[in-house]
């Protein structure tokens, strides 16, 4: 069952105290000081930005507060919170049919489409943006090919629509991943069963198979929401008027950053008050039946006539979210000023570095965290794992913020180190998600039995625990790199002098409409990304377990 | 009893074939209940047993044969009349080996979701409920219930619609051996109430014997013999049954007419036989009494498992082939002591196969 690590990893824990399954006996001791002082320490490094932050709007001037009391503020926070649940609601309805069609049915291709559905998540949403303002924007693809039927112009691409469209394309493979995992997780027997009351194929997915995928459902909605919050480049290009552009445009315009750190503040609430409902959401669904047993694989839905459809839908989302970026970035490449293109080798490198160097840290730093989460559930436990978790609550423009105004007055300033540390800061819950997951799976009793054969504690972990759980470590570290690969926001604003990435090349050349400089290092990137994305993915089938 | 005969059999499966990944699982399977029967298909694991109830179910597409519940054909592989009806259209409830009770829905609404809506459902479900001594546990949710409750709402979901046919998936598996033996009667009782026809899964012989009104063994995807729990413990077709249902033993021996000579000298055949054969005979059809001076005896008792109720002695018979012997609790013969052997009644004897194992 080591193959749903990777889903799981994408979805954050409910937030909820109530001890965990799987710590035994454990439960009732302290945990040992090399579990617990790391994990604080950790859950310390991540409270940093917010301490700064804090600090901050505690210093703010009457000037500051004011500011944030305008009534744009209240617009700004309105419009992420619509664009944010706008998002939740199409990647959904675009993520459950395809989850059930590419699980479930006979869809011709079944499994290469899993793999080409999932593969978007490898185009970070900025280069998708500008693909989308390339093919559907003004003077793009398709007013070129509508002109000769007399349409001159197409409805305004910029502001919401647009930002809805292009976070919609790129990011509703998280949902798709935390469906597909729900649905795998569900016991066949139980639809079976269904269909033994006399219910047929459609009712039974209404009644049985759909209430029992809210919590998924609910899931990936809160990871394409989260994203949309914290994302800085789709909206900038798409001028929508949201928290982030919001917070940009306070820190590069104001000589006083209080009112930057106010609007950070107000957007981590948000974040924190989604959190909370979606954990109300799955807090009511109860627990999981107990199931005993041996889950077989589940049975196949004849699409019959519904299976052109079904192909076009697939289709039409591949093509959008796949096929169309990068046909407009080979467009791009092939009709500019190639001979620009410059020091794309050493953006390559340095992207790979700062995502290498990230993915390590985070891994390490999230095994305490983990460990404790796991094996010694308690009050220490669930604070320094709710700390470590607020990272999802942090968007990356915010942690850029905070860090880059705490390493100006350190000598860490323009170092590579503070770079990967925010990256860490932000992407830590990715690896503490998807390492809880396979620790969980490691029964405290092997530990145990490695203690009474005479191992240490750090020991016991180390020759027994780590090597069980490699798939789920690995599999964190993989979506860490993925993840820091196309990052952004800390990118710009915490890189060194000089030291570029493939991410900040992409943005500096798109905002001089360099679009060959621009295409290049996308491309690079997407190929970096995508044989990632496609090694995620592949963990991402079920077991099967044969028949009587 | 002729009335019964007059109608069509609740369930009969015809020829029964299926093939996963080239290799048969189901091959050539004839099954039949008659109505208000219970039915145990009973078998090892790994015989196919439980995708024939799928296949009844219609979950798992046959690749040849035909099945009729009540008369009415669900599914026929023949070429000219090919049918397939989807699960929902059968009639057939089931109970699944994990219940498979609904998680997000209250024990009520698991009860009721096979029913039509409307003023009549309440009722039923709480007839169903009642009926498996559930009454107070309308609202309660899955993952709040016992494992033995589980099962019986599992049960009282699939009797409520008045299914044709009830299908049992090894439905006491799951629970520990003092419920089961509890249950076992328990859903007897349940389903006798409610007069369905039922065909229970199971590899379980004990659960087979005591609660089925007929037993069909199947091994290797056949069924190799169908009838009585009497029947098949006390006249086993074959070696194969023999060794299933009960506990067999072996003798080889020569048989004229309906004597059979084997290492416990003369044994009583129940049929006539000719020439080499297997004399089965069962632990607790031997019968020890001491060696005297008289009768020096033929065997020498090696072990002893006292069980309370009754006591297994194994003894070594004097050409030195062991043999198992049940008895009741209260004898003084003890590891080491010399008894003489001997068969009580009549004995079954097969014909002598090559390569078989002689005794589980």
């Amino acid at each position: 069952m080591t193959s749903s690590t990777l889903d799981n990893a994408w979805i954050p824990p409910v937030v909820d105290g109530s001890a965990e399954d799987g710590a035994g006996s454990a439960a009732t001791r302290r945990p040992p000081l090399v579990v617990w002082l790391p994990a604080a320490i950790v859950a310390l490094l991540v409270l940093v930005p917010i301490g700064y932050l804090l600090v901050r709007a505690w210093e703010a001037g009457p000037a500051a507060w004011e500011s944030l009391l305008r009534p744009k503020t209240a617009r700004v926070v309105l419009n992420s919170v619509v664009l944010a649940c706008g998002v939740a609601l199409t990647s959904t309805v675009i993520a459950v049919p395809l989850a059930w069609l590419t699980t479930r049915t006979d869809l011709p291709g079944r499994r290469w489409w899993a793999a080409v559905a999932t593969l978007p998540l490898a185009v970070p949403s900025y280069v998708g943006a500008l693909a989308v303002i390339a093919a559907f924007g003004p003077k793009g693809a398709l007013q070129g090919l509508l002109e000769p039927m007399g349409v001159e112009r197409l409805p305004s691409l910029y502001g919401f629509w647009g930002s809805l469209l292009t976070l919609t394309l790129f990011t509703y493979p998280y949902s798709l991943l935390a469906v597909r995992a729900g649905l795998r997780g569900l016991d066949p027997a139980v639809e079976e069963a269904s269909r033994s009351l006399g219910q047929g194929p459609w009712a039974t997915f209404r009644r049985v198979t759909l209430p029992q995928l809210r919590p998924a459902i609910a899931a990936g909605a809160l990871l394409t929401a989260l994203y949309t919050l914290g994302d800085f480049g789709v909206v900038t290009l798409m001028r929508f008027d949201a928290f982030t552009r919001a917070i940009y445009v306070q820190y590069r315009s104001a000589l006083d950053r209080s009112g930057a750190a106010l609007l950070s503040l107000v957007l981590i609430g948000v974040t924190i008050a989604l959190l909370l409902i979606e954990a109300r959401v799955r807090g009511r669904q109860g627990g999981a039946a107990a199931r005993v047993g041996v889950a077989r694989q589940s049975g196949t839905v004849p699409l019959g006539r519904w299976k052109v459809p079904a192909i076009i839908f697939c289709g039409v989302v591949a093509t959008l979210s796949l096929g169309m970026p990068i046909a407009v970035l080979l467009g791009w490449l092939l009709r500019g000023r190639r001979d620009q293109i410059t020091g794309l080798v050493t953006a390559a490198g340095h992207s790979l570095e700062l995502a290498i160097a990230t993915a390590a840290v985070a891994t390490v730093l999230a095994l305490p965290v983990a460990l404790l989460a796991v094996r010694w559930p308690g009050r220490l436990a669930s604070v320094v794992e709710r700390t470590a978790f607020l990272g999802y609550a942090l968007p990356g423009l915010v942690v850029a913020f905070a860090f880059v105004s705490i390493g100006v007055r350190t000598p860490w300033h323009q170092t590579l180190a503070l770079l990967v540390l925010a990256c860490v800061v932000r992407f830590l819950p990715e690896a503490v998600a998807s390492e809880q997951v396979s620790l969980r799976q490691v029964s405290p009793r092997l530990e145990e039995a490695a203690r009474g054969l005479g191992s240490t504690m750090t020991q016991a972990v180390r020759r027994v625990t780590v090597p069980l759980a490699m798939p789920g470590l690995l599999a964190g570290a993989g979506l860490v790199l993925l993840t820091t690969m196309k990052e952004l926001p800390i990118t710009l604003l915490l890189s060194p002098t000089g030291w570029s990435t493939l991410a900040t090349d992409i943005w500096t050349a798109s905002n001089d409409a360099r679009w060959a400089e621009a295409a290049a290092p996308a491309l690079v990137l997407i190929g970096l990304s995508l044989p990632m994305t496609l090694l995620l993915q592949s963990r991402d089938r079920g077991s099967r377990a044969d028949h009587d | 009893m002729t009335e019964t005969q007059m109608l069509p059999a609740a369930l009969a499966c015809r020829g029964l074939r299926k093939t996963f990944g080239g290799s048969p699982v189901v091959d050539g399977l004839d099954l039949e209940a008659q109505p208000g029967e219970l039915v145990a298909l009973l078998g090892p694991s790994g015989c196919g047993k439980t995708t024939c109830l799928r296949m009844i179910a219609g979950f798992e597409p046959i690749d040849a044969g035909r099945i009729t519940i009540g008369g009415r054909v669900v599914a026929d592989a023949a070429a000219g009349s090919r049918r397939a009806d989807p699960p929902e259209q059968r009639r057939v409830g089931m109970v699944f080996q994990d219940y498979a009770l609904f998680p997000h829905l209250s024990v009520a609404k698991n009860v009721g979701f096979g029913l039509k809506g409307g003023s009549q459902q309440a009722a039923a479900v709480h007839d169903a409920l009642a009926a498996v001594g559930l009454a107070g546990y309308a609202d309660r949710m899955p993952d709040a219930l016992s494992g033995g409750q589980q099962q019986r709402v599992a049960l009282a979901r699939a009797l409520a619609p008045r299914p044709d046919l009830v299908l049992l998936d090894e439905p006491f598996s799951n629970l520990d051996a003092e419920l089961r033996v509890a249950l076992r009667q328990e859903v007897r009782q349940i389903l006798r109430a409610a007069n369905a026809t039922a065909v229970l899964v199971t590899h379980d012989q004990e659960e087979a014997l005591s609660l089925a009104d007929r037993i069909a063994v199947m091994w290797g995807g056949k069924v190799l013999q169908q009838g009585s729990p009497e029947e098949l413990y006390l006249r086993p077709a074959n070696r194969t049954v023999a060794g299933f249902v009960g506990d067999a033993q072996f003798l080889p021996g020569e048989a004229t007419g309906r004597r059979a000579t084997t290492d416990l000298g003369e044994v009583p055949l129940h049929a006539p036989a000719t020439g080499t054969v297997d004399v089965m005979v069962r632990p607790e059809q031997l019968r020890l009494t001491p060696a005297t001076v008289e009768e020096p005896g033929n065997a020498v008792v090696v072990s002893r498992a006292f069980f309370g109720h009754d006591q297994l002695l194994t003894i070594a018979l004097l050409g030195g082939r062991t043999l198992r012997a049940r008895l009741g609790a209260y004898g003084g013969i003890r590891p080491g002591d010399r008894v003489t052997v001997s068969v009580r009644g009549a004995a079954l004897a097969f014909p002598q196969a090559e390569g078989t194992s002689s005794s589980r």
